[in-house]
């Protein structure tokens, strides 16, 4: 499965809602391109990578077979997935479907039973989030652990503070500070010596968002940014994935919300019961067949096609059996 | 730059009233271009709830002007520099209380620990062979800062609520001093007698009165220096400072309060012979509150203070070392409270197991939240104790000025304690819901 024929084609299922070009053969095209991920699944990390690295660069990181159980409970099952390089992840999924366990795993908060984490092709072992940290994955979570009495510079240096002769070097701090927002063309905020507490939902994921990239992320994850927001707000934490990405940093966003995930995904890949059931670029959904995948794991548009009939079903419940 | 700088009205509210609420929040130090627009901004701030200190200063003049109608010896030279030595140990106990209510615990023993380490700092001091009095005073602090320590370790390392653990500490404080009273003073009744000159003259002794003025003078102009240099580089570095004018202002404000300081401790207070100057323990203080707010506003781990008290768990994620903090600033509040034992033996002329330190422990903590500091943790300022222990210190001295007994004080202060409360719990309520 390589790149040209996965550019080329449209899927019947996009093509309704965005390019009415479309014509029957590439749909069985489509078909099989959304279902290689599955069957790397199987095969393992070459053709994981060969499948997902997109425009043939290296992906920044890679899960290969990724499990991880809570005791008896199997939280994630063979996940493998690449993250490509300045590119915007979306994942999607009902609730249980793994997806906090899948960035929590990600951002070295847990470590994975089974399988690999590689960055930039590397096998890495993420057992703090520190290690996580480090390599320049940042992790913004849902409740963003932002100090609300203390002012968005010292937010955003907090644990990371320089120093200069015993005393905080405030001046410095505020200029980068400054100079990241100013980056991410955040420009809402009056002065950056108010409180967080004072901000708006927007402005504050927009804070914890400058806080990630200053340090120097390749790869910034983000646990339902949009959750809490009203339509101005979101919109204000959209243009910032946009931003990150055109910054070349790499997005995964976690989101129930299948509108901004359609606005600004890249890539999108659906979790149901902790797999993999479909991984592929934008284009090859559409608001329903993610509803069908997050629901019942798959979907009526893409496995009901002649070429290759069922086979994310049948790819889900044979592993399942395997273990 | 765009003139849209607003961020957008979230739903249901108009476009002004956003703009006035982001300025409310924001320091008018970095918002506003000049003194006009400072006022205006400031006006703001305080309506929308965080008004820092003006509460505090507002209470203190109405108090104040109540008692001097009362009795017009209230603000003679002679009562007010009674009430400096007054104020200085509930300020000093106050401060202690600073280091443990930013991280939204608090310090119950700090009372009875005060005692402990003044009746060792007495003890090592009594003739015939007494010890070098700045040993004396090391050893002081350090016992009381021990035990804070230790109490501070209890409570994280079993994760116990500091109110209990405190308590508990209270208790077994009254018991050590009881024994180490009876031990280094066996049948005095439970007193020693503070005997070192050096000592008794923090709270009994005073600078001459040119000494007053120099301190003053030097205060100020280093201060002053200090707020000067720190604007120019601000604006050297391009950031927003705030306006010359404000800063003269507040130099000026500073200076004033310096001068009326300094001329009520050097008018005459004496009867037949003439004592002059201002008290030891007001340049001491002045000393500590410029330490412990350099400390807390202008250090990495002064950082911490607050960021765990506003949000322990945002601190523990940054990789703050949350245990480290918080057994400090119990070991923080054990020190400043040897400090106080000191100055309290210095005031009474002795150190006794009569010490009413449960009730000096409520006084410091009512001092620490009239003055601002937030009992919910993360919010508050070394100087609100200051402006906080001076209010406890006038209730208490005015009213017995007027004659009033015990009975009074205790409603008195609690009557400004629960203001204090209502003001911070609706100042905080008020900001989660915006």
């Amino acid at each position: 499965m390589t790149n040209p024929s996965a550019d080329d084609a449209r899927p019947a299922t996009a093509g309704r809602a965005s390019a009415p070009d479309s014509d029957q053969p590439p749909q069985a095209q489509e078909t099989q391109q959304v279902q290689a991920p599955a069957i790397a699944d199987q095969a393992g990390a070459q053709e994981a990578n060969g499948a997902d690295g997109a425009d043939g660069s290296q992906p920044l990181l890679s899960l290969v077979d990724v499990g991880k159980n809570f005791g008896p409970v199997r939280a994630l099952s063979d996940i493998t997935l690449d993250i490509p390089p300045g590119q915007v992840t979306a994942i999607v999924g009902d609730n249980g479907a793994g997806k906090s366990t899948l960035i929590k795993t990600i951002s070295g908060i847990w470590h994975q039973d089974h399988g690999e984490i590689r960055w930039q092709g590397r096998p890495v072992h993420l057992h703090t989030p520190k290690d996580a940290t480090d390599l320049g994955i940042a992790t913004v979570y849902q409740d963003l652990a932002l100090a609300d009495n203390l002012d968005i510079v010292a937010n955003m240096f907090l644990g990371q503070e320089l120093v200069r002769h015993w005393q905080l070097d405030e001046i410095a701090m505020e200029k980068t500070a400054k100079q990241t927002l100013a980056d991410l063309s955040v420009v809402t905020i009056r002065s950056i010596r108010q409180p967080v507490g004072s901000l708006s939902g927007g402005q504050r994921q927009a804070v914890a968002v400058a806080k990630a990239v200053m340090r120097q992320a390749k790869l910034v994850i983000l646990d339902e940014p949009t959750a809490a927001l009203g339509v101005t707000q979101t919109r204000v934490v959209l243009d910032l994935i946009g931003r990150l990405k055109s910054q070349g940093i790499a997005v995964i966003v976690i989101s129930h919300n299948l509108v901004d995930v359609q606005s600004v995904a890249d890539r999108i890949a659906v979790l149901r019961l902790g797999r993999m059931v479909a991984v592929g670029p934008k284009s090859q959904f559409d608001a329903e067949s993610i509803v069908d995948l997050m629901t019942i794991g798959t979907t009526r548009r893409l496995v009901g096609e002649p070429a290759e009939p069922s086979r994310p079903a049948g790819q889900s419940s044979g592993s399942s059996s395997e273990h | 730059m765009s003139t849209e700088v607003e961020e957008p009205p979230s739903e249901a509210t108009d476009a002004d009233e956003v703009a006035s609420e982001t300025a409310a929040v924001a320091a008018p130090d970095v918002l506003a271009d000049s003194l006009g627009e400072y006022a205006k901004l400031w006006v703001v701030r305080v309506r929308s709830g965080d008004s820092g200190f003006l509460p505090v200063l507002l209470g203190l003049v109405a108090i104040v002007i109540y008692f001097q109608v009362r009795n017009s010896l209230f603000l003679s030279a002679g009562n007010l520099v009674n009430l400096m030595t007054q104020a200085a140990w509930i300020v000093l106990l106050g401060m202690g209380e600073v280091f443990v209510l930013l991280l939204g615990e608090i310090d119950l023993s700090i009372g009875y620990t005060s005692a402990i380490g003044a009746t060792f700092t007495c003890w090592l001091l009594v003739p015939p062979n007494p010890w070098p009095w700045p040993i004396a005073v090391l050893v002081g602090l350090a016992v009381p800062a021990i035990f804070g320590g230790l109490e501070g370790v209890i409570i994280t390392r079993l994760r116990l609520p500091s109110f209990v653990v405190t308590l508990a500490g209270q208790l077994l404080a009254i018991g050590l001093l009881l024994e180490v009273m009876d031990f280094a003073a066996p049948g005095s009744g439970g007193t020693i007698r503070l005997y070192n000159n050096v000592l008794l003259d923090i709270e009994g002794g005073a600078m001459s009165p040119l000494a007053g003025w120099i301190v003053m003078a030097v205060s100020v102009a280093l201060a002053g220096a200090t707020f000067i240099i720190r604007d120019q580089r601000r604006r050297a570095s391009n950031l927003a400072a705030p306006p010359a004018s404000v800063t003269a202002l507040k130099i000026v404000l500073m200076a004033i309060a310096g001068v009326v300081v300094v001329l009520i401790g050097n008018t005459n207070r004496g009867v037949a012979v003439a004592v002059r100057g201002v008290p030891w323990v007001v340049p001491l203080i002045l000393v500590i509150v410029v330490a412990y707010s350099f400390l807390l506003g202008r250090t990495r781990s002064g950082r911490y203070f607050y960021a765990i008290g506003g949000n322990a768990e945002a601190a523990r994620r940054a990789g703050i070392n949350l245990s480290r903090i918080r057994v400090a600033a119990f070991a923080l509040a054990g020190l400043t409270a040897g400090i106080m034992g000191i100055v309290y033996a210095s005031y009474l002329g002795s150190v006794s197991t009569n010490v009413p330190g449960g009730q000096n422990v409520l006084l410091a903590v009512a001092a620490a939240v009239i003055g601002g500091v937030s009992l919910f943790g993360g919010r508050g300022k070394m100087l609100g104790a200051v402006l906080g222990g001076v209010v406890v210190a006038v209730i208490y001295n005015g009213l017995e000025l007027l004659g009033l007994g015990a009975a009074p004080q205790y409603m008195w202060t609690a009557a400004v304690l629960l203001a204090a409360v209502i003001v911070d719990a609706t100042a905080r309520r008020g900001r989660s819901t915006t």
